[in-house]
Parts: C-alpha cells; sequence; structure tokens
C-alpha cells in the first residue's frame, strides 16, 4: 500500500506543480498579453479611483474630480460651466472613453506622465494616494463666455476663436451647439449611453469633434488673403496694381461661368486696383491671378500658413486641405475658397495671426501650465513660432489691404469705433443647397497687433450668416478690447 | 512497516511554536488590509485573530492530552490558511460594504467546535470503522437533501444547498468525509477478495462484479451528483477520491485506466449533451470572445480573474491595493484569483506550497499510519484535500473550466469550512496512532477497534 501512496503523491504532487505552471504562466509570462487586452479595463478603474487632476481656466476648476458615495468608484468628474467648455475639457467616463483634453492631458492628470515620476515616488514611499496634476488652460474664462452667450439659441452652428498672435495662446475657442459633458461622465454605463445617443442626435454635434480644429469647411473669400499674400510675394501684385475685374468670366477651359458676386460693388468697376478687389472680395480677378502665378504658387503659401501640416494645441488639429494637380478650371474655383479647399476654423484664424505677427505664426496652444499636486509647476510651455508665413513686408502690405473691409467693404458691420480692427470675410456656397459658409477672420488693432479673432457660421442662408458672423465679430471684438 | 522507528518523541512544543507563526502571518495579512484600506475598527482585528488564536491553542491543548504524538505541522498550516482567508474576506468586505468576515469567523468557531468535539469523541480513528455502512447511509441522505423540495434551494445552478433558517449549507461537503469513511472501511476489509478473485484480462486484472458492488454504486452516486445535481466540482471530487482509494488499497494501475475510461466517457457524454455542462465547457474555451464575456453566466468571472491576477503579477499589488472585488465571489470561488492578484505569484505559491505541504503531511501520516484502514483513510481524506485545491485553482487558472469548489480553509462558506477542520481532526488522530511509541498498542483504546483491526495491521505491514 505505501508504494501506491507514494505513487499518489508524486501524482498529486505533479497536479500541484502544474497549478503553480498556469499560475506563473498566468501572472508573469502571460501578464502584460493580459494587460493589453481591450476587455480589461483595470487601468481604467484604477484611474476612476483615484483623484483626477482639474482643469483650470482663470485658476478656476472647468473639470475636476469630486469625492462621492454613490455607485462603484471613489470619485466623480465634475464639469462646471459645462456647455461653455464642453468642446474643450470633452469627457471622462467608463462607458465611452474620454474626448479632447481629457483624453490629450491624461498622463498629466492621472499623474502618470513621466514628468511625474518623483511625485509618484513619493507618494509610494509616504503612502498617500497618488494624485494627478492639474492643468490650467490659456483659455480667459470672461471672452470664453462672452463668445459662448454672443451665439444664439436658435441651433446655428457658429465658432468664435480669440488668438494670441504674439503667444499663440488660444484666449477663447468655443461652438455652439454644446452639451453637457457631466452627462456622459455618469458610472452608469447604460445611462452614459442613453445620454449620448441623445446629445449626437442634435444637428451639427458630435461629441467627437471639436468644430474649431476638427470641421473642415470650404473657406471661400477668406482665403483671398492667401491669394494676396502669394500674389505680393511675386513680386507682380501690390495694393495698387490695376486689374481687370469682369463681372462675369469664363472657367479656364470650360463652359462654366463664374461671376463676381451679385449684391456686391464688383461690378460697378471694370478695372480696379487689388485694394478695391480686397475690400469688396471680386472674384474674377483672382481667378485670373491663379493662371498667372499657377498652383505650386499657391500650394507653397498654404503650406507656410499651415495647410497639410500636423499641429497639437496639444488638441491633434485635423490639417486643413489645399488640392493638388487641379486643372485650370478647379485651380481657379479652389484659390476663391470653393471647389477641395478645406480649412478648420484654426486654420483661418492661424492666417490671421501669420499676418498679425509679420508673418510669423506662433504656435496656437491651450496649455498655460502644469501644476503638481504639490502646487509645484512641473510644465509651462514658452511660446514658439510654428512657420514663417511670410516675410514681413509682405505681411505688412496684406495687413493694409485689410483694412478696406472695415472701413469701406464687405465687413462693413465689423466696426467698433476706436479699434483699427483688420478683416477678411468668406461666404462658402454649399453645393445647391442654398445655404453658405459665412466666415470672417482678422486682428486687431491694426498699429500693434495682439489679438486674431475668427468667427465661422456653417450652413445658413447668405443673409443670415453674413449678418451674424458680422455681429459675432464686432461684439467679440468689443468683448476683447474692453478689458 | 518499511520506515525505522525512532524513539516518538511528542512535538507539540513545536506546533505550538508553528501556531503562534500562523497566527503572526494573519495578523499581518489583517494589519496590511487595515492600513491599505484605511480600516478605522482596529477591534475586529484584534478580534479576528484573537479567536482563531484560541480555536487554535483548544485543538492544540486536546491535541496534548489526547493525541499527543499527532503531526505538528497541520494544525498550524490549516490555522495559517484560515486566518488568511479570514483576511480576504475582510479585505473584499472593506471595498464592498459587507461583513461576510464575521459570519466567517463564526463559521470558523462552529467549525473548530465541531471538530474538537469530533477529535475528543473520536480519539482513535480506528472507531469509525463501526461505521462502514452507517456512513455510506449518510452519504447518500447527505446528497440527497438538497433534492427534498423546500429545503434544497438552487444557487448558480446548483442544487447542492440546503436551507436552515436563515443559514444555507452544503451538506455534501460532509459527505466528502462519510464517503471517505465508507470507502475506507470497506476496502480495508475487502482488498483481499477484490485482489485475489477475478478474472485476468491480458495484463490487467478485473474483480468480481459482486466484490465491486458497492463501490459501484458508489461510483453512480458521483455521477449522481453531476446530472442531477448539475455540481461538476464535487463529481470530480467524489470520482477523484474513489479512484485513488480503490488505487491505493489494491495497487492496481487497471483501477486507475478505467477510472480514467470512464471520466473520458463521462466526460465527452455529459460534455455533448448535458446543456450545462457544454455551455461550461465553451465559455472556458472561448472565455475572451466578447459575447460569452458578456453572457449572463459567461466567461466574465474567470475572465476578470485572470485581468486581476495579470494585474497583481510577480509581487502583487499589496493587500488592500487592488481591485479583486471587481470579480463576482472574489471572497469565495475566486479567493486564490484575489490572493494573486494582491499578494502577487510569490505569495499565491507560497500558499499552494501551504496546501502541498498539508497534503504531503496528510500522506505521509497514511504512510506511516499502522493500520490499512487508518491508511485509506487518511490517504482519502488528503485526496478530497488536494483534489478541490487542485479543480479550483486548475479553474481560475483556466487550465480546466471552472467549477464552484471551496478553496479549504479559505474561501467563504461555512460547510467547507467545517468539513476541512474535521478532516484535518482525523488526519490528526491518524497521526497520531502512527507516530506514538508502539507499546501503547496495547492500551484500552484499542478496545475499541474492531478484533480484524489488528489483524489487518499486520497483514499490511
Amino acid at each position: 500500500m505505501n508504494h501506491a501512496i507514494r505513487r499518489v503523491w508524486i501524482a498529486l504532487t505533479a497536479l500541484f506543480l502544474i497549478c503553480i505552471g498556469g499560475l506563473t504562466y498566468i501572472q508573469f509570462f502571460a501578464s502584460q498579453t493580459l494587460a493589453d487586452n481591450p476587455m480589461n479595463k483595470r487601468q481604467l478603474y484604477r484611474e476612476f479611483d483615484l483623484p483626477r487632476g482639474a482643469i483650470l481656466v482663470d485658476g478656476k476648476s472647468i473639470a475636476e474630480s469630486v469625492a462621492t458615495d454613490e455607485g462603484q468608484f471613489t470619485y466623480q468628474r465634475k464639469y462646471n460651466n459645462p456647455e461653455v467648455y464642453a468642446h474643450l475639457t470633452g469627457f471622462y467616463s467608463l462607458a465611452n472613453g474620454s474626448t479632447h483634453l481629457e483624453s490629450q492631458l491624461n498622463g498629466w492628470l492621472t499623474g502618470s506622465s513621466s514628468d511625474l515620476l518623483f511625485d509618484r515616488l513619493a507618494a509610494m514611499f509616504t503612502g498617500q494616494e497618488s494624485e494627478g496634476a492639474s492643468v490650467e488652460l490659456t483659455i480667459d474664462g470672461r471672452l470664453q463666455q462672452t463668445a459662448y452667450d454672443l451665439i444664439p439659441n436658435d441651433g446655428t452652428k457658429a465658432t468664435i476663436i480669440v488668438t494670441d498672435v504674439k503667444t499663440g495662446a488660444i484666449k477663447t475657442m468655443v461652438t455652439k451647439p454644446s452639451y453637457d459633458p457631466n452627462q456622459l461622465a455618469v458610472h452608469s454605463t447604460k445611462k452614459a449611453a442613453d445620454n449620448l445617443k441623445k446629445i449626437n442626435a442634435t444637428d451639427g454635434l458630435s461629441v467627437y469633434r471639436n468644430p474649431a480644429i476638427n470641421d473642415l469647411v470650404s473657406p471661400g473669400s477668406s482665403f483671398k488673403i492667401l491669394d494676396t499674400v502669394a500674389g505680393i510675394e511675386s513680386g507682380k501684385y501690390n495694393k495698387d496694381t490695376k486689374l481687370e475685374n469682369p463681372s462675369k468670366i469664363k472657367l479656364p477651359g470650360t463652359n462654366t461661368q463664374l461671376g463676381n458676386f451679385d449684391a456686391g460693388i464688383c461690378s460697378s468697376r471694370p478695372n480696379a486696383t487689388l485694394e478695391f478687389i480686397f475690400t469688396q472680395s471680386c472674384n474674377t480677378p483672382f481667378v485670373n491671378m491663379s493662371q498667372d502665378l499657377g498652383e505650386g504658387a499657391f500650394v507653397d503659401v498654404t503650406e507656410r500658413f499651415g495647410f497639410g501640416q500636423q499641429l497639437n494645441i496639444p488638441l491633434r488639429v485635423t490639417p486643413s486641405e489645399f488640392p493638388r494637380d487641379m486643372e485650370p478650371s478647379q485651380l481657379a474655383m479652389a484659390v476663391i475658397g470653393q471647389f477641395d479647399t478645406k480649412a478648420t476654423p484654426l486654420q483661418m484664424n492661424m492666417v490671421a495671426m501669420g499676418i498679425a505677427n509679420k508673418g510669423v505664426i506662433m504656435q496656437p496652444n491651450l496649455i498655460k501650465k502644469v501644476i503638481a499636486p504639490d502646487l509645484r509647476i512641473v510644465d509651462e510651455p514658452k511660446p514658439k513660432a510654428f512657420s514663417t508665413a511670410t516675410t514681413p513686408e509682405v505681411a505688412a502690405q496684406v495687413a493694409e489691404l485689410m483694412k478696406g473691409p472695415v472701413e469701406s467693404g464687405t465687413a462693413m458691420n465689423t466696426r467698433v469705433p476706436g479699434v483699427d480692427l483688420r478683416v477678411k470675410t468668406g461666404t462658402a456656397q454649399i453645393g445647391n443647397t442654398g445655404l453658405v459658409n459665412s466666415w470672417i477672420t482678422g486682428f486687431a488693432p491694426g498699429d500693434d497687433p495682439q489679438y486674431a479673432i475668427t468667427v465661422n457660421v456653417e450652413r445658413v442662408p447668405y443673409d443670415k450668416g453674413h449678418n451674424l458672423a458680422g455681429a459675432l465679430m464686432k461684439e467679440m471684438t468689443k468683448a476683447v478690447f474692453a478689458q | 512497516m518499511t520506515e525505522v522507528q525512532t524513539a516518538p518523541v511528542s512535538r507539540r512544543n513545536l506546533e505550538l511554536l508553528l501556531l503562534l507563526l500562523a497566527l503572526a502571518v494573519g495578523a499581518s495579512a489583517f494589519y496590511l488590509v487595515g492600513v491599505t484600506t484605511e480600516a478605522t475598527d482596529v477591534m475586529v482585528i484584534v478580534k479576528q485573530i484573537g479567536v482563531l488564536g484560541v480555536l487554535g491553542l483548544i485543538i492544540h491543548v486536546l491535541l496534548r492530552i489526547f493525541a499527543k504524538y499527532a503531526d505538528p505541522v497541520i494544525l498550524p498550516i490549516a490555522v495559517a490558511l484560515n486566518a488568511l482567508g479570514l483576511a480576504m474576506i475582510y479585505r473584499i468586505d472593506m471595498a464592498k460594504s459587507t461583513d461576510q468576515a464575521s459570519r466567517q469567523l463564526l463559521w470558523t468557531v462552529i467549525a473548530v467546535l465541531v471538530a474538537a468535539v469530533a477529535l475528543w469523541i473520536i480519539r482513535d480513528h480506528r472507531t469509525l470503522r463501526r461505521f462502514t455502512y452507517i456512513s455510506l447511509a449518510a452519504s447518500l441522505i447527505l446528497l440527497v437533501l438538497p433534492m427534498i423540495p423546500g429545503l434544497g434551494v438552487t444557487i448558480n445552478g446548483a442544487r447542492i444547498w440546503i436551507h436552515v433558517g436563515s443559514y444555507s449549507m452544503q451538506p455534501g461537503e460532509l459527505a466528502k468525509i462519510t464517503l471517505a469513511v465508507f470507502f475506507a472501511a470497506y476496502l480495508s476489509s475487502n482488498r483481499d477478495l477484490i485482489l485475489m478473485a477475478g478474472r485476468k484480462v491480458g495484463p490487467l486484472q478485473l474483480p468480481r462484479m459482486r466484490d465491486m458492488a458497492p463501490m459501484v454504486l458508489a461510483w453512480l452516486m458521483s455521477i449522481g451528483v453531476l446530472v442531477v445535481q448539475r455540481d461538476l466540482g464535487s463529481s470530480i471530487l467524489f470520482f477523484g477520491m474513489f479512484i485513488v482509494m480503490v488505487y491505493v488499497a489494491t495497487a492496481r494501475i487497471s483501477w486507475v485506466l478505467i477510472g480514467f475510461l470512464l471520466v473520458v466517457v463521462g466526460g465527452v457524454f455529459a460534455g455533448s449533451t448535458m446543456g450545462h455542462v457544454t455551455r461550461r465547457l465553451n465559455t472556458w474555451l472561448n472565455a475572451f470572445d466578447p459575447e460569452v464575456y458578456q453572457a449572463s453566466g459567461g466567461s466574465m468571472q474567470i475572465v476578470e480573474g485572470l485581468f486581476g491576477m495579470a494585474d497583481g503579477g510577480l509581487f502583487g499589488t499589496g493587500l488592500g491595493a487592488g481591485s479583486p472585488y471587481r470579480v463576482p465571489l472574489a471572497n469565495s470561488d475566486m479567493i486564490i484569483a484575489s490572493f494573486g492578484e494582491e499578494i502577487g505569484l510569490i505569495g499565491v505559491v507560497a500558499i499552494v506550497l501551504l496546501f502541498m505541504l498539508l497534503i504531503s503531511r496528510g500522506l505521509r501520516t497514511a504512510l506511516g499510519s499502522r493500520d490499512a484502514f487508518g491508511k485509506l483513510l487518511a490517504t482519502g481524506l488528503s485526496v478530497t484535500l488536494a483534489l478541490q485545491c487542485v479543480v479550483i485553482i486548475g479553474g481560475v487558472t483556466r487550465l480546466i473550466p471552472l467549477t464552484g469548489l471551496a478553496t479549504p480553509f479559505m474561501a467563504a462558506g461555512g460547510s467547507s469550512l467545517l468539513a476541512n477542520w474535521i478532516i484535518v481532526v482525523i488526519l490528526l488522530l491518524i497521526s497520531h496512532n502512527a507516530r506514538r511509541p508502539m507499546d501503547e498498542t496495547a492500551t484500552p483504546t484499542d478496545v475499541v477497534a474492531t478484533p480484524s483491526a489488528t489483524h489487518k495491521a499486520v497483514k499490511s505491514s
């Protein structure tokens, strides 16, 4: 019997060793694979049980973690003044992941960033809960609120951006319609899903896109700033250059007629200076200019101003598009901001920034500073140049031209007494819908530019777009320079 | 007996030392849980470890009086495992705001006191031989109890529970012991017949059917458990114990082969025809399929357990610092995964080694036992302990399909605790009998043994 008992012992020991083998496989060899499994939410759970850093504007939190007794997690993410900041903060949720700054700044907010290694080690030794860092934004709370309040609540989709042209700091970035991220940050997966469905049903609203940096919209005539840069750079054009200004022109190589805008006063002058046609936003001279300079010149200028470039502010900005290898007729349409020319509102703001800041575009940026839990500043991005878009001389000439629309042209409705505002308007027709995208992008003050302001109203009838964009630009300019 | 007999010494002082060590391990575990989860109630820890300490000492003192030559390692290991289990249950309580730990402590008190009384009454394990067929009947009754309408309840798909007042019990846990007693007694009495009679087919010696009738009955019983009560774990346990005990009694490998054959046939049959077994197999094989994961009663439990253990890695998150409570049944079926997560591979392997040591001591007891009944009983009981561990650890690590077996001494659940503590005292009594001085064999305690016991013991030497 003892012989059999010994064999039983050997067999059982073997079984135990197999178990130890299984444990070793899971906890050692396969642990990384299991951790990376998309179904594994442990990392996320851990985050939800730790205090997450706040996102601050003017020292006040717009997103913060508050301790909660409800639900299965220790903390609940709370958004203050949620609609005003929704497109910036995004949301932080268990059910739908996280978006925008909540996603982009995750390393800082959770404290897992390598720059916070020391803090983590310290927390480990002192036995404290590790806390995330807080991030202060460059946004000016008052301007942001003003911009949000300016946009009507009738479902119109409009975006307003204000940037500091000397530092690239983004002072305002607002789009309506907006939503309440608190609705999506609820811990209940079911509630979050229901709320998400409701929000996404709103016309023109997606929680995954910040229209200011992710919507690609035809820039229309606001693109003519870039045409003008290309023209002046070529040496063939200046503000006084006389140009043919027919009221209709046949697109090269086609029978399609393109005309100047009916409501404008372009048709009053069959020949006009560049200054006049810029001020009145006439189309036909720019069509001629496009054939004169060729595609290459425009590709070159648009690239220097940021088209097709990767940009993170640190939110990822969708690169704007200027088409390549076009037929002459397509080029003619592309240079008046139609055809496949597509730009984000931020891109058109950067165009104004470049002209305003003597041809140098500062890197647009949302982050003022990162503050560790012990209030030490761990990161404070310095202003840096994004690109040298053109020469100071060319910039100065274009800046001068941009005075026209406000004084006597398409943007007279934006005039603010006492502020030397320089702008270019744009109206892009959307197919045959009868609707347009209305733009105004510009900067002020003219003698020492400080802020670039851009307004975009999407998919509205022409009159409404023109009037609303003008009104928004005017009121925003007032607000900016009232401080 | 092949072992050289040295002068037997009582190792009770060593046991006391190890007992204190075991309590220190438990207290440390509680302390870590308390510190990390910021549990403010220090009295809970004092109460838990204090009560467990008193219980350990009661058994220790009883051993000093009634079984002073008993193995000194078995009791401390059981106490250590029980303490660790209480600590983990307390830790899960902290996360879930439940109070399972107090309940488990109460069950521990009941289990150890019942075991103490059993120790005091039984004194000599050979007494149990007198209950051969009573054990069989008791086993049957215990297994059938949950099937009685009004008394039995179905929990998690298995009908193995009975409700008594506000408490639920798994009488099947106790059936492990009564069945082991029956097998041991029957086989030790009839092994000669089983061995000698019967035909030889090729290299295999087949026993006569009528000698095996009671064994076949027992085997049918374990299959019945699977089919009727849908309890795969217990079925494996009963069957494994049965095969091993027959093998030890007869030393015939043919039994093991026949047993395996029956397992394969039964397994294939159950896997292909029985809905709940098929589902369980699918859950096991396709655990990471999102659909299987999300299905009700799907692989969420096992997969979350695996994620938890992977999270723990080599060193673990630290007691109280992980999130094992996200795994359903983290304090019972999945308690090994909870340990894996919080004390890491190193810690959980240490626990497995404790089990291995406990079972090795049990089999060492079987080796040293002077009577066939004692050998078989010690083997059977050790094997049930071992199989429980292996089946549940194998299940949690996805080596085999997960079944609802309790991790001995650790998992929340009173019946298992009660059964395993009784197993411990029986093993202690057998070890005392094995290790005590030979000249004591003529003491009056032997008189209670059946007359044939001495005869058998000589024969088996």
